[in-house]
């Protein structure tokens, strides 16, 4: 398997009246091919903004992909032209939103949205594109599909607009799809119903997925890696196993702790990590982390202000040399070993 | 667990006839009206539909759902913000449905509610001192100023806030201060009942226990009852000794959280709770899901029969039909509302 998408040392930042907000400092990460990477993080950790930096779709002004590159299949992305951006989203890389309002059109019909984008880009006619609408709406497990081709966003449920949303973004057979916490609006029942849903497409179209959320329970069951962001930096990568059952960021452990689970009684009192995330209009100088963070007090380490930790292999890692953290203690000696 | 807990547990059991809250085929409906000039009443939204439970001193009871199963509207109704439209409410053995005035602004103080969004529930022209006094100024309690403001210092440090914060407005807090900001305010009137309606939704995963935190030790410091609405059903088995599932305006499921999770009766319980994904990929990847298709039904128009008829996988002819199934106690405690299991 080869890799389809290369980011490396993604820097966005946004200038805005109340200064400039550093949202993402810094970000690498590999996609391999037909790969699930389950991104995680706090909100304002930059998850979504490193995204829509890859599809090019970062509001400017006030925003501004400072440095970096994107790699998708030996192009980078970010030096391409905005019309030769276009074609490639929605074509080769979708994405689908939390809240499918804000991306479906409510003036235009369910079926005019659809055929919108199979006619720029497989070219095809009003009759091919309204019978293929049909089809994907079908395959997404809307009810009486060729009919609803004529109904607004509004006439659908939560679930049958985000099921929309992924017919939409499945269209035009996309080699990526970035879905950012496309159920985090949906009840548990409907969530599941979408994550099975999806599961299920992502292994007939052969596509690689991002999924970005805030539930440490949804990646659990859909990732095969894992990035772990927290102020615009990845605290923790690795696959799925190493980063749950491996745990070696202090953050990754903290938010791990924090978490009451379902299949055990609660008689224990959660672990809380103290404090608030951070202010993104600081200019970020060592680790992001450092001021919540109960290794660093403990250990008295002065180096987390003042120089940013590194992203590395952790040592003895269980997996195959991808888990990789960035932090300067070493939780498991009990000590700050690396200091 | 501490001896402490223990005998606490112990007491509770002891107690177990001791209700703070009794709730009896408890309904509200909101009227639907059609026309512009000469509004009728077309049809109603029967979001709270004849529910019945009780609640323990001292206990938090869980009331779980899927938004729009009726939840809100049972704790608003239980408080009187809105009248109930039949059935009774009794709060410490007082009927609330029929009080009014003076009576029931008496029985308020010892009710109180935490809402789920701290940024719409806190009045942004007001500082943080006057909106947690501002229940002490309505109940006419500290009249003398610096009384009423060193025990509003001593609640904001009661809920962890540092009370050198007390002219701050709320945008100048985060989320979860802000929550904490609500939950002094709560306790301003020293209730005995709280109602909190989804009281971390809103909040960032690694604040949330930071709140559960400190609605526990407010628990056990205050004796302290509580409601607690909420759709993450993890942290609900952490936070409550007792679970009422909702569905359609309906309780379908009653009884302990270890009970009800362990070995769920009902066929949403059990669809709700295979649905909820656990942070463990060594777990994720045996669990069998109960997917069930469909949306929820509109309230305006419930389904004859029980109301999860159109969703249920186990369904049969007798679910279509009148009367909807009783909620019974099918062992102790435990009580379920479905034709396949009574
Ligand atoms: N258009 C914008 N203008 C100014 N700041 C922005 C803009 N979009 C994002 N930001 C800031 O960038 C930072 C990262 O935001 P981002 O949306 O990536 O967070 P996120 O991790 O996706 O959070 P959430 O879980 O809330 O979606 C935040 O501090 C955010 O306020
Ligand atoms: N003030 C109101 N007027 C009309 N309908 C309402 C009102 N409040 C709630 N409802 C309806 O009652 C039902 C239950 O709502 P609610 O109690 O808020 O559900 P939950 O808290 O479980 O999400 C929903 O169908 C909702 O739209
Ligand atoms: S680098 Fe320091 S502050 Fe950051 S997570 Fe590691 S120990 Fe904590
Ligand atoms: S009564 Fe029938 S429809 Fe209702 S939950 Fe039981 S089996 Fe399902
Ligand atoms: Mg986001
Ligand atoms: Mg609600």
């Amino acid at each position: 398997m080869g890799v389809i998408l290369e980011v490396k040392d993604l820097v966005v930042r946004f200038y805005t009246q109340e200064g400039t907000v550093y949202a993402v400092n810094g970000v690498s990460y590999d996609l391999e091919e037909g790969e699930t990477l389950g991104i995680v993080g706090e909100s304002g950790s930059g998850k979504s903004v490193s995204s829509l930096a890859v599809m090019g779709l970062i509001p400017s002004p006030p925003g501004k992909v400072e440095s970096g590159t994107v790699n998708f299949e030996g192009r980078d992305l970010l030096q391409l032209k905005p019309d030769q951006m276009r074609l490639i989203r929605g074509k080769e890389i979708a994405m689908i939103f939390q809240d499918p309002m804000t991306s479906l059109n409510p003036v235009l019909t369910i079926g005019t949205q659809i055929t919108e984008s199979l006619k720029l880009h497989e070219g095809m006619n009003t009759s091919q594109s309204r019978k293929r609408a049909a089809d994907l709406l079908d395959m997404v497990g809307i009810p009486d599909a060729y009919r609803r081709l004529d109904d607004y966003p509004h006439q659908f449920s939560g679930g049958m607009r985000q099921r929309v949303m992924i017919a939409m973004g499945l269209s035009c057979n996309p080699k990526l799809l970035i879905a950012d916490e496309p159920t985090t609006a949906l009840d548990v029942t409907i969530q599941a119903q979408i994550i099975e849903l999806v599961k299920q497409l992502k292994d007939e179209f052969n596509m690689a997925m991002i999924w970005i959320t805030h539930d440490l329970g949804v990646v659990a069951g859909i990732a095969d890696r894992l990035l772990v962001m927290y102020g615009g930096r990845i605290m923790e990568s690795g696959s799925s196993h190493e980063v749950f059952g491996d745990s070696r960021h202090p953050y990754t452990v903290g938010l791990l702790g924090s978490l009451p689970r379902l299949d055990s009684s609660g008689e224990e009192k959660l672990i809380q990590i103290e404090g608030s995330p951070p202010d993104m209009r600081n200019e970020p100088t060592g680790c992001p982390f450092a001021a919540r963070c109960d290794v660093r007090e403990q250990f008295e380490l002065q180096r987390c202000w003042d120089e940013r930790p590194p992203l590395e292999i952790v040592p003895d890692a269980i997996g195959d040399g991808t888990h990789v953290m960035s932090c300067w203690a070493d939780i498991r000696e009990g000590v700050a070993q690396n200091v | 667990m501490s001896s402490e807990a223990m005998t606490m547990t112990m007491d509770k059991e002891k107690r177990d006839d001791d209700y703070i809250l009794e709730v009896n085929n408890l309904k509200k409906y909101f009227p639907i009206s059609a026309g512009i000039v000469f509004q009728r009443q077309v049809g109603a939204v029967r979001a709270v539909d004849g529910i019945s439970f009780n609640v323990v001193r001292g206990e938090t009871l869980g009331l779980v759902g899927e938004s729009g199963c009726g939840k809100s509207t049972t704790g608003r109704t239980i408080l009187q913000l809105y009248r109930p439209t039949e059935g009774s409410v009794k709060f410490e053995g007082q009927e609330l449905s029929t009080m009014t005035g003076n009576e029931l602004r008496q029985m308020r103080r010892k009710m109180q509610i935490i809402f789920q969004d701290p940024f719409a529930s806190l009045n942004p022209r007001m500082t943080v001192g006057s909106i947690v006094s501002e229940p002490l100024q309505i109940h006419k309690i500290y009249n003398n100023k610096k009384e009423r403001q060193q025990y509003v210092e001593e609640l904001m440090e009661k809920v962890g806030l540092n009370p050198y914060f007390i002219n701050r407005y709320p945008h100048e807090f985060s989320g979860g201060q802000r929550q904490r900001i609500g939950i002094a305010r709560a306790l301003a009137l020293e209730p005995s009942f709280i109602v909190a309606d989804e009281p971390i939704s809103a909040l960032d995963v690694s604040i949330q226990a930071q709140v559960v935190n400190l609605m526990e030790e407010l628990q056990d410091e205050l004796g302290l009852t509580y409601l607690f609405i909420a759709h993450d059903l993890s942290m609900v088995r952490h936070i409550c000794d007792r679970v009422a599932v909702m569905y359609l305006g309906k309780i379908v499921e009653l009884g302990p959280v270890d009970e009800v999770y362990e070995n769920p009766q009902h066929p949403y319980t059990q669809a709700l709770l295979s649905a909820v994904p656990v942070p463990d990929p060594q777990v994720e990847e045996n669990r069998q899901r109960i997917i069930i298709s469909g949306d929820l039904p509109n309230p305006a128009n419930p389904p004859t029969g029980c109301n999860f008829n159109t969703r249920c996988p186990v369904v049969f002819d007798l679910c279509h039909q009148e009367p909807d199934p009783p909620l019974i106690e099918v062992r102790p405690d435990h009580y379920v509302s479905c034709h396949r299991v009574t």
